[in-house]
């Protein structure tokens, strides 16, 4: 009896083992790539791409730290790729099997190394900061001509806010994202984390929560392109993706991105090899296939972010290229901050700082 | 040994789905956060033998339980929880028993039928269901739309995103769950006893009271835990359709294990949460069981 079912169970591993061996699965964020390029690279490297989005970085921390995900390629943000690689999460990049790594951009890598020491586990994949998406005509018509669009006045200003609030208002349900905008419009540093940065972020936050209609990382975008809503407090290429599905839709909506000009986050997301992943050499295929510059401008001329690899810059279209609230130029780069990751103790009082501001109580 | 045999599966089965992975969430509970993979410590070290477990053993604590009593969100979460579940739990039985009821009465070839209908959902995702709940419920949706036209309301009602989507969700989705067993309970009923009952005098309405009903019993406790046990830990239709406000343990728990990465603290929430449960229906069982012993 015992025989045939261990040889049953053996040939199901073999037969697991080997799909694995031409399979690659990568973990990407939603709304985050052309599709073409995941057809492209099946027919250029005969491997099978299994393509699944998240929408929040706490969920791939979660599978990244309870192991065993099967994904090849993750994309966490440069904040949580760090503590991952303290946690052991990731393997080293192999960099003999990525000659594609001289198309990297140096101002964009000795930013991330911030994050990841000599860039040792992680790519740059894109990078963009987070700010105020804003539905021109009809915050103009709410709040007059004069209307702060380029501010953080626009949503912090309880008085703005609440005049906002009958065209709607969606803020990122991402705290990492929010309290340091919060900071930034106190004259707070925006890194703060300890109790008395938070407690300056909640009196922002909370005189304005009855005018926030949402927290949410991601339906903002048809919200904001259908007119649902007015002023989004998003990420970059996410409102500008919104813009162009408004243009194409041709409903009238006009939107554009600011960044705040009291200072804005300026983030990375960095592709990285789960220490356990099924399939590390098709892991390296996948990343050496997305630093191509013609594939990487690809990526960007869809989904309006900026990328960290220079010789793609010469394929981006000029929507991209020219337009500074996705390439900044040098001026508005200093307008940008980085921040870091939040520790155990402190991540503990932003979640349930979070959870209050979100409940309203 | 037959008999042996027959007892070992269920008990084999409670073990391996139940004992188990309880004895490891509640390992878990007794740990401490650690910036690792996975997120805790002390992990057993089987190299280091009995000395080593004598370690790892000290190393546990009580400490994440003492956590959850300063801080007074967890026990408004268990509350409301309780709260939302119980008051699902008597709506779906408010909705289900007539259903049931008219099931069992109907005709022995419609049968088959009315019951392939409760289940019938079944065959639709879970999660879609709930989706489409959010397009019906929405200020924009049709059921605005309908009682807009018909002149109920002139002003669209906001129940998407406030706790009354969620008693919606709720007692939708776990419905065939108090009929089912119901019905099984209707069904069986001896009708000869009915007949009994008014022919000494009962009214139809007192018949149901003293025959039906207490004969259902059975049915209807069956049916209020399969509602009432996953009601509170439920997480999607909270999410889904609840707003920021709606206060549930199953979000509070996916927020300490996915925000806050802190999974002992998480398990501990999930060790209560059990205890809530367990400890309310094996008093009940005694209860039950007392009853019969003084019956016999």
């Amino acid at each position: 009896m015992k025989t045939p079912l261990l040889s049953f169970t053996a040939t199901l591993a073999l037969m697991a083992g080997m799909a694995q061996a031409q399979e690659v699965r990568v973990y990407n964020w939603s709304d985050y790539i052309d599709e073409d390029l995941l057809i492209k690279f099946e027919e250029e490297t005969g491997l099978e791409l299994i393509y699944d989005v998240f929408d929040s970085n706490e969920m791939l921390e979660t599978r990244m730290l309870a192991g065993g995900s099967g994904y090849d390629v993750v994309v966490p943000t440069g904040t949580f790729l760090q503590r991952q690689i303290q946690a052991g999460a990731f393997q080293e990049l192999d960099k003999s099997q990525l000659p594609n790594l001289e198309n990297m951009w140096d101002v964009i890598s000795e930013r991330t190394e911030t994050y990841d020491p000599e860039n040792a586990y992680s790519i740059n994949y894109m990078w963009g900061t987070t700010g105020l998406g804003v539905n021109v005509n009809k915050v103009r018509e709410v709040l007059g001509e004069d209307a702060p669009i380029d501010s953080l006045e626009l949503i912090f200003n309880p008085e703005n806010a609440e005049k906002l609030a009958e065209c709607g208002v969606q803020l990122l349900d991402a705290p990492t994202e929010i309290i340091p905008a919060a900071l930034t419009y106190a004259g707070a540093d925006p890194d703060g984390k300890d109790e008395e940065a938070l407690a300056t972020a909640e009196e922002v936050l909370m005189p304005i929560r009855p005018y926030v209609e949402k927290f949410h990382s991601s339906e903002y975008i048809n919200a904001l392109a259908n007119g649902d809503i007015c002023v989004a407090f998003g990420w970059s290429g996410d409102v500008l993706q919104a813009r162009d599905r408004a243009a194409d839709a041709e409903n009238g909506v006009e939107i554009v991105f600011n960044a705040p000009k009291e200072g804005a986050l300026m983030w990375f997301d960095q592709m990285a090899i789960p220490v356990d992943a099924p399939n590390p050499e098709g892991a390296h295929t996948f990343l050496n296939f997305i630093m191509d510059p013609e594939n990487m401008a690809a990526a960007s001329n869809y989904v309006y972010y900026a990328n960290g690899n220079l010789a793609s810059q010469e394929y981006l279209i000029e929507d991209v290229i020219d337009d500074t609230a996705i390439y900044p130029d040098e001026s508005s780069l200093e307008n940008l901050y980085t921040v870091t990751p939040f520790p155990p103790r402190e991540q503990r009082n932003l979640t349930r700082l979070w959870t209050r501001i979100k409940s309203g109580t | 040994m037959r008999r042996a045999i027959l007892i070992a599966i269920p008990y084999l089965w409670l073990t391996a789905l139940f004992l188990v992975p309880f004895l490891i969430v509640l390992k878990i509970s007794l740990s401490d956060i650690a910036l690792a993979r996975p997120p805790y410590t002390p992990q057993f070290d089987f190299s280091a033998g009995l000395e080593g477990l004598g370690a790892f053993f000290s190393e546990l604590d009580f400490e994440n339980f003492v956590f959850l009593t300063t801080d007074d969100l967890y026990w408004k979460s268990y509350l409301s929880s309780v709260q939302i579940a119980g008051l699902s739990t008597l709506i779906t039985l408010a909705v289900g028993y007539p259903v049931a009821y008219a099931m069992a009465r109907a005709d022995e070839a419609w049968r088959p039928t009315l019951l392939m209908l409760v289940i019938l959902p079944f065959w639709t995702s879970f999660l879609i269901r709930v989706y489409s709940w959010m397009g019906i419920l929405a200020s924009e949706g049709p059921l605005n739309a309908v009682l807009l036209a018909l002149g109920i309301i002139d002003q669209p009602l906001q129940i998407m995103n406030t706790n009354v989507a969620v008693y919606i969700g709720i007692v939708y989705t776990y419905l065939p769950f108090m009929i089912l067993p119901i019905y099984s309970a209707l069904e069986k009923l001896d009708g000869s006893l009915l007949e009994a009952a008014e022919d000494l005098g009962c009214s139809r309405l007192s018949a149901f009271w003293l025959v039906t009903w207490p004969l259902s019993r059975p049915g209807i406790i069956a049916g209020c835990f399969l509602v009432f046990i996953p009601a509170l830990g439920e997480f999607v239709i909270p999410s889904l359709l609840g707003g920021s406000d709606t206060l549930m343990i199953g979000k509070v728990l996916w927020e300490e294990f996915f925000n806050n990465r802190d999974w002992p603290v998480a398990s501990a929430v999930a060790v209560i949460l059990l205890a809530i449960l367990i400890i309310p229906i094996v008093l009940f069982q005694r209860n039950e069981q007392k009853a019969r012993e003084a019956e016999g």
